[in-house]
């Protein structure tokens, strides 16, 4: 997939109708329909078994609809090469998922390197990467067992990033940091994103999260979409399940500079 | 005479036993590393095949060696050799710990790993020998040195079909009711299996080193 495909009406991905089981029975994710726009950041709120990270992995083909269709650029994901595909989508977990025998450099140019990339190029990205991300090109040589947590997870960043895909998938990816490198991650995120302008999918239960990091949120309940709203609209609804939410989390913070007067 | 006397004054025949033995648990290990691996890492891929896999190699495991080379007789090509026979004999009780252990080795690979690996594009091929199997290496590796081991002892038996080994000091003596000569076949076999253990444990920790997952 390259990076510079036409903007077909503004659409990244598009949920239609989709379902997805397991097995015969209950659905993980019911007729869920969504829209993400390009450059968006939509955040995927819910509690743990809301079907946010399925609806995630169904962006990659990880798992295919078993009713409905994603369509990502324009075409259904069942109609893609899956590996074509994920190439194509920058994809951060929670704890990185580095591999543990592999260099930050080696991690990083993954997706470079399985593309053939020549190796002059793969080493001048990973290098320019690290910088991205703000780490140091002393770290290049290490293992990811000799990195922070908070380093590891901006190895993961820059691993997601390598070959410019137009869409990132980020499942919970500071879940497992403490706040103070939270703050600071989200932080430099936004900043990222300002200048990247990726479509992002960004999954997450912390409502200060949703709301600091999201252009959109989209609130997911029991595999169902309950509302997709922005921040400000948010913060604001009537909805009895975004109120039961957002109850939950107290006060809030100010979120992202565009809260009205709540 | 003791039985470093006896070792020394007989150097070259204990020499020759030894080697032979070393053949024999050498080639069996190294036919059972050829079938187990692919094996295990078979099942990873089609779990139908699981349970007949693992358990006809825990079968063979239970079937006492002796009664396995008089099964193996009657085979055509196999059975006219007794160290045919008991290469095979060996291959067969390797084949369990090497199974075994490539299966529990690649499915102990943090899934968080294949996950991510899997999500950035990996074809299946490139997460098995890119991934999987590096992750992995120390635990087979940990087969392959419990296989060898258990080979060295078993291959004593072989000696009892006429195979050789340094079993034929072991059968002698018992049946000349005479120590040293048991020993003398005993004590190279013990060395043999230390020396397996140590040399592969060795290997196992090297290579394993860098499959430690980092901690969160």
């Amino acid at each position: 997939m390259s990076a510079d495909l036409p903007a077909k009406n503004g659409l990244a991905i598009e949920f239609r109708n989709v379902s997805y089981s397991f097995a015969e029975g209950s659905d993980l994710i019911s007729h869920l329909n969504l829209q993400v726009q390009r450059s968006e950041t939509l955040v995927l709120l819910g509690r743990s078994g809301s079907g946010k990270t399925t609806t995630l992995k169904l962006i990659n083909a990880l798992a295919s609809p078993t009713a409905g269709e994603v369509v990502v650029e324009g075409r259904p994901t069942s109609q893609w090469d899956p590996i074509r595909l994920r190439r194509g989508i920058g994809y951060v977990i929670q704890d990185a998922g580095l591999f543990p025998h592999f260099t930050v450099e080696r991690n990083i140019a993954l997706v470079p390197t399985i593309e053939n990339w020549p190796a002059d190029r793969v080493r001048e990205r990973v290098m320019e990467l690290l910088q991205v991300v703000g780490l140091d090109a002393s770290l290049a040589a290490r293992y990811p067992r000799e990195l922070s947590g908070g380093q590891r997870q901006r190895v993961g960043v820059a691993r997601a990033l390598a070959a410019d895909p137009p869409i990132l998938l980020m499942d919970e990816p500071f879940g497992a940091l403490d706040p103070i490198t939270r703050a600071e991650l989200q932080r430099e995120f936004l900043a990222l994103q300002r200048r990247l302008e990726k479509t992002v999918v960004f999954v997450t239960h912390d409502l200060r999260e949703a709301l600091l990091l999201g252009s959109r949120i989209a609130l997911m309940e029991a595999g169902k979409l309950v509302a997709a709203l922005q921040p400000d609209e948010f913060v604001r609804s009537t909805d009895p399940m975004v109120k039961q939410y957002l109850d939950a989390f107290g006060e809030l913070p100010t979120t992202n500079g565009k809260r009205g007067c709540a | 005479m003791n039985v470093f006397q006896f070792i020394s004054q007989n150097r070259t025949e204990v020499l020759e036993l030894t080697l032979e033995h070393l053949w024999m648990v050498g080639i069996s290990t190294l036919l059972a590393v050829i079938v187990g691996i692919p094996l295990g890492i078979l099942i990873t891929r089609r779990p139908a095949f699981n349970k007949p896999v693992l358990g006809s190699a825990n079968i063979i495991q239970t079937v006492p060696s002796l009664a396995l080379f008089g099964f193996l007789l009657p085979v055509p090509w196999i059975g006219a050799r007794a160290e045919r026979l008991a290469i095979l004999a060996l291959t067969l009780y390797a084949l369990l710990p090497l199974i075994r252990n490539t299966y529990a080795g690649i499915k102990g690979v943090d899934s968080s790993v294949i996950e991510a690996g899997r999500g950035m594009g990996m074809t299946d091929r490139q997460l098995l020998l890119q991934v999987e199997l590096p992750l992995a290496l120390g635990v087979i590796i940990a087969g392959i040195r419990v296989a060898a081991v258990i080979s060295v002892g078993l291959a004593t038996i072989a000696a009892a079909i006429g195979a050789g080994g340094l079993g034929e000091y072991i059968f002698r003596g018992l049946a000349m009711v005479n120590n040293q000569l048991i020993l003398a076949g005993a004590v190279p076999a013990a060395a043999l299996a230390l020396l397996c253990d140590v040399s592969l444990g060795w290997l196992e920790k090297r290579l394993g080193t860098k499959a430690v997952v980092p901690q969160s």
